[in-house]
C-alpha cells in the first residue's frame, strides 16, 4: 500500500514564501516585494513564477536558491522555478506592509508613479514646474533631503542625504 | 501565452537579438571597466549599477538569439565563444573609456538613441522582443537620466570640464551616424512589424542632443561623416582586446563554472 501524499494547499505555499527573506535586503519577504508572480501546480509538480526586479541583479539567482531551499524544507519534492518578465516588475507591487518595513529600516519606500520616463530632468521639472520631489528620511521624518546619486548599494535604491539629522540614507527608487 | 512569432526569416531575427545584445553586452564590459576607477564613490556606483543594467539585458538579448538560432547556444556561448567578426555591436560602444567625460559622452549618445529603440520595440510584432523592451527600457530611462544631467553639468561646468566635454563629442560624432543606418536585416524587421526604420529614430534623437547640448553650451559638430561597419562584423581595432579580456576564462578553462 502507497503512502498517501497530500499536497500542500496554494495558500499555505503563499504563507511559506511569505517567510523568505530577500536576500539584500532581509527585512522584507519576496512576497512583500511583488516579485512571486504566480504559485499553481501542473499536475503534482509545483510552479513557482518569479520575475527579476532588475534585468541585471545579482540577487536573482540567489533568489531562486532560497525559494527551493524554502519550500524543500517545507517537504515540497516536485517543484519548478519560472522566471516571467512579462509584465515587468515595478515597486508598485512592493506591498503596504512590505513598505512599513523598509522605512522601519532604515530605507525610505518608494513614491509610486516616481520613476524615470527618459525625459530630460531640467524639461521634466519645467514642465512639472516643480522642484525635488519630497522624500522623507526615514530616521528623523524631515523632508529636507537631497539626492547624492540615482544609483546606490543595489540596482533598486538611490542615495539620498538628510539635510536636517545630517544622515545618509537609501531610497528605494520607483521603476 | 506562445510567443507571437511574425514572419520573418530566423536568420534575419537572429542577427537584429545579436546586435541588440552585442551592444549592451560590450557597452557593459566597457562600463564595467572602471569599477573601482571612478572620480568619486557615488559615481563609481553608478557605473557599476549602469553596467549591471546592461549585462542584464545582454542575458535577456543573447538569450532570445539563441532560442531563435536553435543550435543550442546559450546567451554565455554567444558572449563567451564568438570571435570579433561576429559580433555585431555598433562601433560607438567599443570606443575606449578615455577620461570621465568620454564616457559619459559614449553613455549619453547610446543612450538617448537606445531608450527610442527600446520604446518602439516594445511595439514590436514579436512579442519576445516586446517583453524584453519593456524591461530593460525601464532601466534605460535611468542611464539616460543620469547621463545627460552629467553631460550639462559638466558641459556648462568649468573650463576645463567644457573642454573635454567638447572634445569627447567631436571624438565621438563620426561613430554615432552609424544607429541609424538600415541595411538588409533592418529592412526586414521593419517590414515584418519587429523593429523600426533605424533612420526614423534620427530626428528625435536628434532633438534630445540638440537640447541636451544647448543646455550644455556644447557645439554639435556640423559634419556628417559616418564610420560604421560594427553592425556586419567589421570593427575597430579596439573589440579585439575587450574580447581577450571578457573571454579569456572561458577560452582558457572551457566549460569553468563558480
Amino acid at each position: 500500500m502507497s503512502a498517501v501524499r497530500t499536497l500542500p494547499a496554494i495558500e499555505e505555499v503563499w504563507s511559506w514564501l511569505a517567510e523568505v527573506p530577500d536576500p539584500e535586503i532581509p527585512v522584507i519577504s519576496l512576497v512583500d516585494l511583488g516579485i512571486i508572480r504566480d504559485v499553481a501546480y501542473e499536475g503534482e509538480t509545483l510552479v513557482v513564477t518569479v520575475t527579476p526586479t532588475y534585468s541585471g541583479c545579482p540577487a536573482t539567482s540567489i533568489i531562486n536558491l532560497d525559494i527551493e531551499q524554502a519550500l524543500r524544507d517545507h517537504g515540497v519534492e516536485a517543484l519548478r522555478l519560472e522566471r516571467r518578465i512579462s509584465p515587468p516588475w515595478t515597486t508598485d507591487w512592493i506591498s503596504a506592509e512590505g513598505r512599513e518595513k523598509l522605512r522601519a529600516y532604515g530605507i525610505a519606500p518608494p513614491i509610486d508613479g516616481t520613476a524615470a520616463d527618459g525625459r530630460l530632468i531640467q524639461r521634466a521639472r519645467r514642465l512639472a514646474g516643480a522642484a525635488d520631489l519630497s522624500i522623507a528620511c526615514p530616521r528623523c521624518g524631515s523632508t529636507r533631503t537631497e539626492r547624492v546619486s540615482q544609483f546606490g548599494s543595489t540596482p533598486c535604491k538611490a542615495s539620498y542625504r538628510c539635510a536636517e539629522c545630517l544622515e545618509p540614507f537609501d531610497y528605494f527608487k520607483c521603476i | 501565452m506562445g510567443a507571437l512569432e511574425a514572419s520573418v526569416d530566423r536568420a534575419s531575427l537572429f542577427e537584429f537579438a545579436l546586435r541588440m545584445g552585442d551592444n549592451t553586452l560590450i557597452l557593459g564590459h566597457r562600463v564595467s571597466e572602471w569599477c573601482g576607477h571612478s572620480p568619486v564613490l557615488e559615481e563609481d556606483i553608478a557605473l557599476a549599477n549602469t553596467a549591471l543594467d546592461l549585462i542584464g539585458q545582454t542575458q535577456m538579448w543573447l538569450g532570445l538569439g539563441g532560442e531563435i538560432e536553435g543550435k543550442g547556444r546559450t546567451a554565455d556561448s554567444l558572449a563567451y565563444l564568438r570571435d570579433a567578426a561576429a559580433f555585431r555591436n555598433l562601433l560607438l560602444v567599443e570606443r575606449p573609456n578615455g577620461d570621465f567625460g568620454q564616457t559619459l559622452m559614449r553613455q549619453f549618445l547610446f543612450d538617448a538613441w537606445h531608450l527610442d529603440m527600446l520604446k518602439a520595440l516594445e511595439r514590436s510584432a514579436d512579442s519576445r522582443v516586446a517583453e524584453i523592451a519593456a524591461k530593460a527600457g525601464r532601466e534605460v530611462a535611468y542611464h539616460l537620466e543620469r547621463s545627460s544631467d552629467l553631460v550639462i553639468r559638466l558641459g556648462d561646468g568649468t573650463d576645463e570640464s567644457h573642454r573635454r566635454m567638447q572634445a569627447a563629442l567631436d571624438d565621438l560624432w563620426p561613430y554615432t551616424g552609424e544607429m541609424f543606418l538600415a541595411d538588409a536585416v533592418d529592412a526586414a524587421m521593419a517590414e515584418a512589424g519587429i523593429a523600426p526604420d533605424p533612420a526614423s529614430l534620427k530626428p528625435h534623437w536628434q532633438a534630445v542632443i540638440g537640447e541636451v547640448m544647448g543646455e550644455a553650451t556644447l557645439t554639435v559638430p556640423d559634419s556628417g561623416y559616418s564610420h560604421k561597419g560594427g553592425k556586419r562584423g567589421v570593427h575597430t581595432e579596439h573589440l579585439g582586446y575587450i574580447l581577450a579580456d571578457l573571454q579569456f576564462l572561458q577560452r582558457a578553462y572551457p566549460g569553468a563554472k563558480w
